[in-house]
């Protein structure tokens, strides 16, 4: 078959299973928003999402971009490590369930600075919630964007072909959003809640089959792991070395020098950027010991700082999922608190099962793509493994290749426009129902408020497109990782300790959810800012660099970094440390200004806990009865 | 609301001993994390698949026990309203 001929067959598969992601998701939406009418629709659907929808919409939210093609990816380039990723993002779900989905939903707000204004009587606290809540959601929403803009470049980089040079990465970062903030502004939560769960099947649907063709195919997820030390010249080199013993950078060495010398042979042969077996299997690999290997640290050394990484990486995962206000926001949409909590099992059960694919994607493509690990960042190299890889397939069987691949396309479609899409709802809800219905004008009656809510999505939406735009240099995994970080020393601590402690006081819940929220965010900049220089200036290896990135680099803090990497790790994954100060700030300052503690605790502690057929409590917001 | 938050508490221990045990056996026993089982390294298998089903078992114990509590605490009001004492 002539080449062209087969980039036109690989092009329009992709081309038609990505487009009936988006028009499906137009459809649904459309048929949705025939059926939302009251604000509480638009705001927590009526109250009424039964639990097998909202544990799929929860689901569908929640696994982004960065799940859908960022863990395999991320498998693929650091190997165990980077399972911590999926098993923490599930794993978060049970400090949801345990400590904070029931007693939120009996609360019975609409929006998490509702909560903080209701459990504290203070409206400062809920504008502070409310900047919170805007700030996480943009730094999660330009990830999303990225992914879209990249991937929708990397499907149409083949048309090339058709005397044009591929498509702007703004293209798809636009259509992407418009497509979404029309679907809220028309729908709002209830329109959205049944395109959410929508997609999580198709995502499911889209990461497990191809998982299962590819396995059955080239063998079994054990089979292909067990290439990676049966691997048989490295391992008699590795017996012969060392019996038992396990030298990952001496391995090193070895490993990729071998790899050059015997030329091609049908075994796998890894490229030299690739991780050697040895370090990419075990526990403690490149990611986590990436600052100790700056600082030339002896591998036992290395491993104890490694330990604490891995640490602090669960902690920042496990309490910012805990603490994200997107998902938050969808448990008022249970009718009631044990609803809310069978939720969360379905939705544990739901993203698990999922979890399970990504990194059998990562393990595939070491085996059978090694060729990515040379590719740039992005698409183009590990995080493109997802779409990519089915494409062998076509060797073999031809056009089954193909449509494979577009079904991993249309997952991934499906994985940002529903993360987006929460996310617009959350924020969405800040401005139309915090801002603009509780502090501009309380007086505003619910069509006025149905109004503003639209006019809000579209604006929102507009920045984040914007912002959107913006984000094409930077990296996914930073975003994301800022995003949970500052969750987890933020929201987590206030939810976790205004739900199970009768002494906080607003000035001990604000004092330690801004400090540990903002001391995350300064240390994490930090860190990254070097790498933002890093990298920049190696675009100018060789030529003069322009003064403004010469003055950065002098006053970044690379050989600070290099010198102490204790350091530069708790600053770059600091829930190690954020978390607990937060807590203990709580504590602190509430012990101090208990005459604020709100009169009516009694009260609050019981609507958070006591089971609704007591009949003692009232939802903290009834729309039914004041907007009709 | 003491016996649910023991309740929570205790779930969350379970949890915690495992996620956070992890990692220490990796760095303690590396060898014995690092043996083969159908291809899969030990910590491989128990971190990449086997994580997942240990979640869904705790998460489903407490929403039975979580339920029973809440079913017990309506009948305790229940109760105390016919025999007038102090609820709770």
């Amino acid at each position: 078959m002539p080449t062209s001929l087969l980039l036109a067959a690989v092009d329009s598969w992709i081309l038609a299973c990505s487009s009936f992601t988006v028009l499906a998701t137009i459809v649904v939406g459309f048929w949705a928003a025939s059926r939302s009418r009251t604000a509480s629709d638009f705001f927590v659907a009526g109250r009424g999402v039964s639990v097998g929808w909202n544990a799929s919409a929860i689901s569908g939210e929640y696994l982004s971009a960065a799940s859908f093609m960022g863990v395999a990816g991320m498998v693929m380039s650091s190997g165990y490590d980077a399972l911590w990723y999926p098993v923490c993002y599930a794993c978060g779900y049970l400090f949801l369930l345990l400590f904070i989905a029931g007693p939120l939903r009996r609360f019975g707000a609409y929006t998490i600075p509702d909560f903080a204004e209701g459990r504290y009587d203070s409206p400062m606290f809920r504008k502070i919630a409310i900047v919170f809540v805007l700030f996480i959601g943009f730094f999660y929403t330009m990830p999303q964007m990225k992914g879209a803009g990249t991937t929708l470049a990397y499907i149409f980089q083949d048309i090339a072909w058709f005397g044009q040079r591929g498509l702007p990465y703004w293209v798809g970062v636009v259509m992407v959003g418009a497509v979404i903030t029309f679907n809220v502004a028309l729908g709002g939560m209830k329109g959205i809640t049944l395109v959410q769960a929508f997609q999580y099947w198709m995502k499911m649907f889209a990461i497990a089959v191809p998982v299962f063709v590819l396995l059955s195919v080239y063998g079994g997820y054990g089979k292909q792991l067990g290439v990676n030390v049966a691997d048989p010249s490295v391992q008699s080199k590795q017996l012969a070395a060392s019996p038992g013993a396990n030298p990952p950078f001496q391995e090193k060495i070895e490993t990729s020098g071998n790899s050059t010398r015997t030329g091609p042979q049908p075994a796998r042969i890894l490229p030299a950027k690739a991780p050697p077996d040895a370090t990419w299997l075990a526990p403690f690999g490149p990611l986590t010991t990436k600052a100790a290997r700056a600082a030339k640290l002896d591998p036992q050394s290395s491993r104890r700082l490694a330990l604490l990484y891995t640490y602090s990486l669960i902690i920042a995962l496990v309490c910012g999922t805990a603490g994200l206000p997107h998902i938050l926001v969808r448990f008022y949409t249970n009718p009631d608190g044990m609803a809310a909590k069978r939720t969360t099992m379905w939705v544990m059960i739901l993203i698990g099962v999922f979890y399970i694919f990504p990194p059998m994607f990562g393990v595939l493509g070491r085996n059978l793509m090694p060729e990515l690990y040379n590719g740039l960042t992005g698409v183009k190299g590990t995080d493109g493994i997802v779409l990519r890889l089915p494409t062998i397939l076509r060797e073999r069987f031809g056009v089954l290749g193909s449509v494979l691949s577009g079904i991993t396309c249309a997952g991934a479609f499906a994985a940002f426009m529903s993360t987006f899409s929460g996310l617009l709802v959350s924020m969405t809800g800040a401005l139309a129902h915090d801002v603009y219905g509780r502090i501009l004008r309380p007086s505003a009656s619910a069509a006025d408020r149905m109004r503003m809510f639209k006019w809000c999505a579209i604006s929102v939406g507009v920045v984040a497109v914007g912002l959107g735009c913006l984000a094409e240099d930077f990296e996914i995994n930073f975003m994301v990782g800022q995003a949970f970080a500052i969750a987890a020393a933020s929201y987590f601590p206030l939810l976790f300790m205004s739900i199970w402690w009768r002494g906080m006081t607003v000035q001990g819940a604000a004092t330690g959810m801004l400090t540990g929220g903002l001391f995350a965010m300064i240390a994490i900049s930090m860190t990254s800012f070097t790498t933002f220089v890093t990298t920049m200036s190696a675009k100018y290896s060789g030529k003069p660099m322009p003064d403004w990135l010469a003055w950065m680099k002098a006053h970044s803090l690379e050989a600070f970094w290099a010198a102490h990497p204790l350091q530069r790790i708790l600053c770059e994954q600091p829930a190690l440390w954020a978390v607990p100060l937060a807590i203990t700030l709580m504590v602190v300052v509430s012990k101090l200004t208990t005459s604020s503690i709100p009169l009516d605790i009694r009260m609050k502690m019981l609507v958070l806990h006591a089971p609704e057929k007591l009949g003692l409590k009232q939802e903290y917001i009834r729309e039914h009865e004041s907007a009709h | 609301m003491s016996r649910q938050l023991r309740l929570s508490i205790s779930c969350a221990a379970a949890f915690l001993v495992a996620l956070l045990g992890l990692p220490l056996c990796n760095y303690f026993a590396p060898e014995f994390m690092a043996q083969r089982i159908g291809g899969f390294t030990r910590t491989w298998l128990l971190l990449g698949v086997l994580f997942f089903p240990l979640v869904w078992i705790i998460s489903g114990f407490f929403i039975r026990r979580s339920i029973d509590l809440e079913n017990a605490e309506v009948r305790d009001a229940a109760d105390s309203r016919q025999t007038p004492s102090q609820n709770r």
